[in-house]
Formats: structure tokens, C-alpha cells, sequence
């Protein structure tokens, strides 16, 4: 037999742990949510139709610092990484908090880090303080690999007009950031309008971003602006896997929990072996996400040759357990699964609304094909 | 004694390098000389082939020395010995034995075995009937029973062995561990054909088998204590180890893909997809746990590697067969031989196929350790079960 080819090197040895200070972050952070973000709180937001709480993401933001964590402290960021933003994640992930940090701490501040101009960086500063919300207009199901849709033009004088659908977290942003023919331009909110979709995933609200004639200031040329988005989808996907990997631990524990304590038949549902086998494996799925979402958050931290293929795997991975764990969670508690009050539906929905974000498990399979040379027929 | 670091074990292994260069130096008395060395196995006492070292270093040691051209101890030929008999005669064994045992096991000169289960106790091992009854002159063991599913017992050497030694106990503590001589008489080893067709593993009968009381390991009844701890060796053996992306099985089916394109087909690749994927994530999750044993906090994920690897082994040589079409009826070779490991990269996909099937069974089946990550780790009740206060001879058989 040949021996083994491998097209991708194998990469640097990948640090999948989490470091005492990452311990700490998720500390500070769980501790926050845990207080201020627990699932009836969520479940009363978004029932007023305005899921996001500004409090709550202040503090967030600028009293802990999470929305700098990805801007070089020269920026007024906290000059971490990728390894740090994805623990803020899993938090998030584990109370399906409904703030922006994946469309503004994430997704908008890698379009400005890659832009690199000078009228970027003072957007970037308000980022990272927190204090202002910026989120890419396009639709977040746009996937790393995939082409970059144009449906904003500039007709001069860098007045936009285009209709954007699907932007999740429009409705808390106080600029946006729009792909243009001619570049890349922030824009602020005010003076677009604002058509609030019906998102299947309560606690990620969705808009219509229509600009008629909108003034923006230009940060980029095409060619840096959709090098920037490129990127950025790269880094929002790569970091999606740990939101996924949160919201599929609490899924586990809540389900596990609710067997130890639930009884009929005379015996807790949690001693009878079909149950027992399915947590089982779940379980090992969990494990297996976490080691794939490490590694995806380390490689992008890292800029590893292979980042590219490792989001990819953990992205072809982590939105099946995330979604199974869901489905799970809603099935071992049976009827109470069902019920409005019970917060399982909130995880089953921002469960399957991530799959579809940021490119589905089978656009990350395909991505794996190409980076593993393992082409289609 | 002071911590041993990495650049004073590096010394060493130089050290014994220029004393009995690889190139001129016979293999086993290399071998040797580098269990004297301490460069066996780092964290085992001194004199006992290691100097009590952190564990984590060995893999610089041994990677010094295959640089060197260095021979191995074979590890696959002897990985009962080296996973399995070893650990638990360092936990358990005298110094005697520790003394007398250790070092041929690692150099391979004596091969090991396990005599655990037997056809009427495999799951439930702790229900196994093979009798060791003491003989009152000369204190000596007398062991009457057969074992089957016996791997290596045609080149081993010795065995670890349980036996009952007091049946009116419940069945957990009337348990006596021993280190049975494969060459004493009364140990017949028959080869059991097996699905591969070759015999890997055999049945031992052992009929009248006279074991010295002085190769009993651990206390009279104390057996299924020490076999607890052969079983969690059994277990963690697997997931410590290094593999580079795209290694194991995933290999012949990722190489036969993009060197055959006329084999390709739209629902093979999908399915080539999500494994490859799979088996990449389960190569991360051994990493971390080897870093999370390294960091010297194991975590939990150890007990599911084994689970995992079971079923991706057997999904992927089962997509590989497919893969191969009309090649994929063929075999390779039925002729029954009688291994001395298992051959996983030398043989063809049907044969992996057929293999892989054994690894969800044998060291504890997939439903045996699912129940142990939904107990263990995850906190779940047990099973009801009424068989732990009753007297051994007194269960239902
Ligand atoms: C290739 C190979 C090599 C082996 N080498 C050795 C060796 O060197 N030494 C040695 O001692 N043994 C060896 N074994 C034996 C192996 O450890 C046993 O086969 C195994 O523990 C299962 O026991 P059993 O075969 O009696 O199956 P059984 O215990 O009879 O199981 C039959 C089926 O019932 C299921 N089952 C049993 N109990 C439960 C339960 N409580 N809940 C749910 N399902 C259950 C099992 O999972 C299995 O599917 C080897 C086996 C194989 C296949």
C-alpha cells in the first residue's frame, strides 16, 4: 500500500487547551450572564420584540473589555486573539445571549482589521470601547469560499442605494458596513431603513437593510474591501463553531440534569440504557466539537497556513452537534421540551439558524474537498 | 529525588547512544541497555526501566533515539505486556516480581497474554468460573477452567490471569489475580479460526495448571481490584497516542480516491466527506486529551476515544469496500495463519473491513463503555441489577 498523502501538512502543534487566563475571561463573562442573561430574562426580551439589551451589552463590552479583545491595543482594543473572543463565545452560546458580539466584535471588526486604512481605524476604536455597534450588511448566511454578492451600488458622490436582506443585529447597530461596487463604506444606521424580518432564531433578530441614496464614508477600495470580507467570513465561521460548541454543552447538561431527576416507571428516565447510550454519545459528539473548535480558534489566533481547512472541519462538524444536541435536549424532556417556557426551544432555534450561518455544513464539507484535495466526481 | 528535565534525559539517551551505538549493537542487548538506562519508560521507578520522570517527556526520548536509528521494542507485538500486564504489575507486584518481570516484558523478550474472559463471562467478567484452589502442602495455586478470545496466546510468554478462588462470595470478591506460566503443563492453547480468517486469538484450557503462590498478584480475593486496573489501562491505551492528520484508515480510502478517479461517484464523496471530517475531529480530540494528560489534568474524553475509533474504523473500511467496486468483492487472503498482532496497514480493504468489526468488541464492547461515560461521566443512574449480594455459585448461569 502507498503510504499515507497528506495535502495539507499537518499543522504546527495545535494548542487545544484553555490557558488560566482564558479560564478566567470565560469566568468573568459567565458570571455576567449568569446574573444578568438567564434564559427567562431572554425568553422576556424577545417576547417585547427587541431582544437586544444595551445594558447588558455595555458591560459586556466595555466593562469587560470582550468587544476589544480582536483590536490591537494601539486601537484601543485589548490586543488578544481569536483563542479568547471564541471562550466570550461559547458563553454566549451557553445562554443564547441575544447581543452582537458575532456580528460586531467579530464579523465587523475583522472587515476593519483587514480594510487597514486610516478612516477605518477610528471606527475600529469605538468598537472596541463598546461603544458603538457595527454590523456588516449582508446576509448571514454569506459563507467564507462562496461569491461575494453585489447588490449595492454607489451612483456617485458615495451616495448607496441597494437592498440587503437577512442582516442580523441591523436593528442594534449604530453603523453598518456595506460591500459597494466602488469599495467598502460605513454607513450609519439612521439613514437606512430598517425592515425587521420574522427570524426563526428569536434571540438573533434579522432586517432588511434598504439604502436609497445614503451617504457612507468609503473605508476601502473593492479589491482590500472584499479581501476584507473574505477574511472576516473566515474568523466568523471559525469562531461560530465555539457559539456552537457552548450552546451544545448546556444543551447536554440541562438534558442530563433533567433525566437524573425526572422519574416514571417507578426508576429516574436517566437509568434506562436508550437514554443512557444516546446522552453517551452526544457526549462524545460535545467532546469531539470542542477539540474541532479549539483548534479552528487556534489557527485563526495563530494565522496557521491550514486555518482555512480546520474552519472548515469545524464548521462541517460543530453545527451537526449543536443541532442534535438541541433536538435532544427538546426530546428527553418530552412534553415540557415542547413548551414555550421551558428555554429549550430558544437553543433548538439558534441551534438550526446557526447551521444555516456563515456557510452550511455541506458548503464547509465541499471548502474540506477542495483544501483536501479530495475532489467531486 | 530532583525532577528530572528534558535536557538530562536528553544526556542520557546521547550517553547510551555512544555506549552501544545502534549500527553495530546487537538488538535485543540495545534494547536492554536502554531499559538500564531508565529510558524505557521515563515514569517508572528508577531500576525499573524508568528514573521517575514526568511522562510527558518520553516522546522526546523516543524521538531522539528513532532519529538515531535506534531499534523499537515492537510495541504491537507486545502491547498487552507493555499496556496491560506491566501497569498492573507496577501497581500491585512485589519488588520480586517487579524485578523479575519488567524488564524482558519491555524488551520483548517474553510476550504477554490475558486470560480474562472466558465463554460464559465476557461483558460480566467479574462472572468468570475458572477455579484456583490452593494446595495445602505446598501452598501452591491449582487452576482449572478455559479462557477463550485469547489474543497472543500462541506467542505469549505468560499471562495475566483471574480466577475464582472463593465462590460462596458474591461474585466481585471472591477473585484471585495471577502471573500464569504459558509453558507450565496443563496450559493448552488452541487456535480459534476467526472472522479474517487467520487466528489471532485462540482458546486456553488450562487443566490442572500448578501457579507458585509467590506469582499471585495482589491479596487472595483481591483480584477484582487489580483486574480493574488492567481494564483502565486497557481502556486509556489507546487515545495517548500521536497521529498525523489523514493517518490511520482514513488514509487507503483518501489515497484510492484521488488516485482512482474512475472510482469516484456524488454519494461516495459525500460520504468520504463527512468521515474524513469525523476522523479529523477524532484526531483533534485525542490530541487534546494527550495534552490534557500532558498538562496533567485528564479529562473525561479519554473514556470515549476507544468508542469512537470503534465506529469510524468500521464506517470507513466499510466506504472503502464500497469504494473499490468490483475489487471490493475480492480478498486478499483467506489462508489461516496464526499472527503475531494485527495487521490493520499490511492487508486489503476487505480484510480491514473484517477487523475493524473486532474493535467494537473486544477491551469492553461499545455498549459496555457507553454505559460507563453515561455512569461515570455524565452522573446517570445505574442499571437496577440484583446479582451483587448473591453468592457466585448461588447466580443464575
Ligand atoms: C479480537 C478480539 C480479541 C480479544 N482478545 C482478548 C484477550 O486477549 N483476552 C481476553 O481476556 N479477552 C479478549 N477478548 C474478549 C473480549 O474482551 C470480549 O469478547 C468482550 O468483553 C465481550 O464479551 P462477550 O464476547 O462475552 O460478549 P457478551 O458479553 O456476551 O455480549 C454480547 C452482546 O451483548 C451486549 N451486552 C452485554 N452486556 C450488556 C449490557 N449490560 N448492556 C448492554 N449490552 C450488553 C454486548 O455489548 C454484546 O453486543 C477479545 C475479543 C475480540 C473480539
Amino acid at each position: 500500500m502507498t503510504a499515507p498523502t497528506t495535502p495539507v501538512a499537518p499543522a504546527a502543534p495545535t494548542d487545544l487547551l484553555h490557558s488560566g487566563t482564558e479560564e478566567e475571561l470565560r469566568a468573568a463573562v459567565r458570571a455576567l450572564l449568569t446574573d444578568r442573561c438567564d434564559a427567562k430574562t431572554v425568553l422576556a426580551r424577545i417576547e417585547t420584540g427587541r431582544p437586544h439589551d444595551p445594558a447588558l451589552w455595555h458591560t459586556l463590552a466595555a466593562g469587560i473589555g470582550a468587544a476589544g479583545l480582536l483590536v490591537p491595543e494601539k486601537l484601543g482594543g485589548q490586543g488578544a486573539s481569536h483563542r479568547e473572543a471564541a471562550v466570550v463565545l461559547e458563553e454566549l452560546g451557553r445562554s443564547v445571549a441575544p447581543v452582537p458580539y458575532l456580528t460586531s466584535a467579530v464579523l465587523a471588526t475583522e472587515i476593519l482589521l483587514g480594510c487597514d486604512t486610516p478612516e477605518a481605524a477610528p471606527l475600529l476604536r469605538e468598537l472596541a470601547s463598546g461603544s458603538t455597534v457595527c454590523v456588516p450588511a449582508v446576509p448571514l448566511t454569506l459563507a467564507p469560499g462562496a461569491p461575494l454578492p453585489a447588490p449595492v451600488r454607489e451612483g456617485g458622490a458615495g451616495l448607496l442605494s441597494g437592498t440587503v436582506t437577512s442582516v442580523a443585529d441591523a436593528v442594534a447597530a449604530d453603523v453598518l458596513l456595506v460591500l459597494a461596487d466602488t469599495g467598502l463604506y460605513a454607513v450609519p444606521a439612521a439613514s437606512a431603513r430598517l425592515t425587521p424580518q420574522v427570524p426563526l432564531d428569536l434571540t438573533r433578530p434579522l432586517a432588511t437593510v434598504t439604502l436609497e441614496a445614503a451617504a457612507g464614508t468609503r473605508l476601502a477600495d473593492p479589491g482590500t474591501a472584499r479581501a476584507a470580507v473574505a477574511g472576516a467570513l473566515l474568523s466568523g465561521a471559525g469562531l461560530l463553531a465555539s457559539e456552537q460548541l457552548g450552546l451544545a454543552e448546556w444543551c447536554l447538561a440541562e438534558t442530563v440534569g433533567h433525566v437524573r431527576g425526572r422519574h416514571q416507571f417507578n426508576r429516574p428516565v436517566g437509568s434506562f440504557q436508550a437514554l443512557k447510550h444516546r446522552l453517551a454519545r452526544l457526549w462524545l459528539d460535545v467532546a469531539g466539537a470542542r477539540a474541532a473548535a479549539r483548534a479552528a480558534a487556534d489557527a485563526l489566533a495563530t494565522a496557521a497556513p491550514d486555518a482555512p481547512l480546520t474552519v472548515a472541519v469545524a464548521q462541517a462538524y460543530c453545527s451537526g452537534v449543536a443541532v442534535r444536541a438541541a433536538e435532544e435536549c427538546v426530546q428527553l424532556h418530552g412534553g415540557i421540551g415542547m413548551t414555550w417556557e421551558h428555554p429549550a426551544h430558544l437553543y433548538l432555534k439558534r441551534a438550526k439558524a446557526d447551521s444555516l450561518a456563515l456557510g452550511t455544513a455541506s458548503h464547509h464539507r465541499g471548502l474540506v474537498a477542495d483544501f483536501a484535495e479530495l475532489p467531486a466526481p | 529525588m530532583t525532577a528530572i528535565t528534558a535536557d538530562r534525559l536528553l544526556t542520557r539517551v546521547r550517553d547510551l547512544l555512544a555506549a552501544h551505538p545502534p549500527a553495530t549493537t546487537p538488538r535485543t542487548d540495545f534494547l536492554r541497555a536502554r531499559y538500564d538506562a531508565g529510558l524505557a519508560w521515563v515514569h517508572y521507578p528508577e531500576g525499573l526501566g524508568g528514573l521517575g520522570a514526568p511522562r510527558s517527556l518520553q516522546a522526546a526520548v523516543d524521538a531522539e533515539l528513532e532519529a538515531a536509528g535506534a531499534p523499537d521494542n515492537d510495541p504491537r507485538r507486545i502491547g498487552i505486556g507493555l499496556g496491560m500486564a506491566a501497569p498492573t504489575i507496577l501497581a500491585y507486584g512485589t519488588e520480586e516480581q517487579k524485578h523479575r518481570f519488567l524488564r524482558p516484558l519491555w524488551v520483548g523478550e517474553e510476550v504477554w497474554c490475558q486470560l480474562f474472559s472466558e465463554p460464559g463471562a465476557g461483558s460480566d467478567l467479574a462472572a468468570l468460573g475458572t477455579r484456583a484452589v490452593r494446595e495445602s502442602g505446598s501452598g501452591d495455586w491449582i487452576v482449572d477452567g478455559q479462557k477463550v478470545w485469547t489474543s497472543s496466546a500462541h506467542t505469549a510468554r505468560w499471562a495475566i490471569l483471574i480466577a475464582r478462588t472463593d465462590p460462596a462470595l458474591p461474585k466481585h470478591q471472591g477473585i484471585t489475580y495471577f502471573l500464569c506460566d504459558m509453558h507450565a503443563p496443563g496450559v493448552e492453547v488452541r487456535p480459534l479460526r476467526q472472522i479474517t480468517g487467520e487466528a489471532e486469538f485462540n482458546e486456553v484450557f488450562l487443566t490442572g495448571v500448578r501457579i507458585p503462590d509467590s506469582h499471585r498478584l495482589g491479596a487472595v480475593g483481591q483480584g477484582w481490584a487489580v483486574a480493574r486496573t488492567t481494564l483502565m489501562n486497557e481502556r486509556v491505551s489507546i487515545g495517548g497516542m500521536r497521529i498525523p492528520r489523514e493517518g490511520g484508515m482514513i488514509a487507503p480510502v483518501a489515497t484510492a480516491w484521488r488516485e482512482r478517479p474512475e472510482l469516484r461517484t456524488h454519494a461516495l464523496h459525500q460520504r468520504l466527506l463527512e468521515l474524513w471530517v469525523e476522523a479529523e475531529v477524532a484526531r483533534l480530540t485525542g490530541e487534546r486529551l494527550r495534552q490534557q494528560l500532558a498538562a496533567g489534568q485528564p479529562g473525561p474524553e479519554g473514556s470515549g476515544m476507544k468508542l469512537t475509533f470503534a465506529r469510524l474504523n468500521q464506517e470507513i473500511s466499510g466506504l472503502e469496500v464500497e469504494l473499490l467496486g468490483e475489487e471490493g468483492l475480492l480478498y486478499d487472503d483467506w489462508t489461516m495463519r496464526r499472527p503475531e498482532g494485527v495487521d490493520f496497514t499490511g492487508r486489503e480493504a476487505g480484510y480491514r473491513y473484517l477487523r475493524a468489526k473486532g474493535n467494537s468488541i473486544e477491551g469492553g464492547t461499545s455498549e459496555i463503555l457507553l454505559n460507563i461515560v453515561a455512569e461515570r461521566v455524565l452522573g446517570l443512574p445505574p442499571e437496577p441489577r440484583d446479582d451483587k449480594d448473591l453468592a457466585w455459585k448461588d447466580l443464575s448461569r
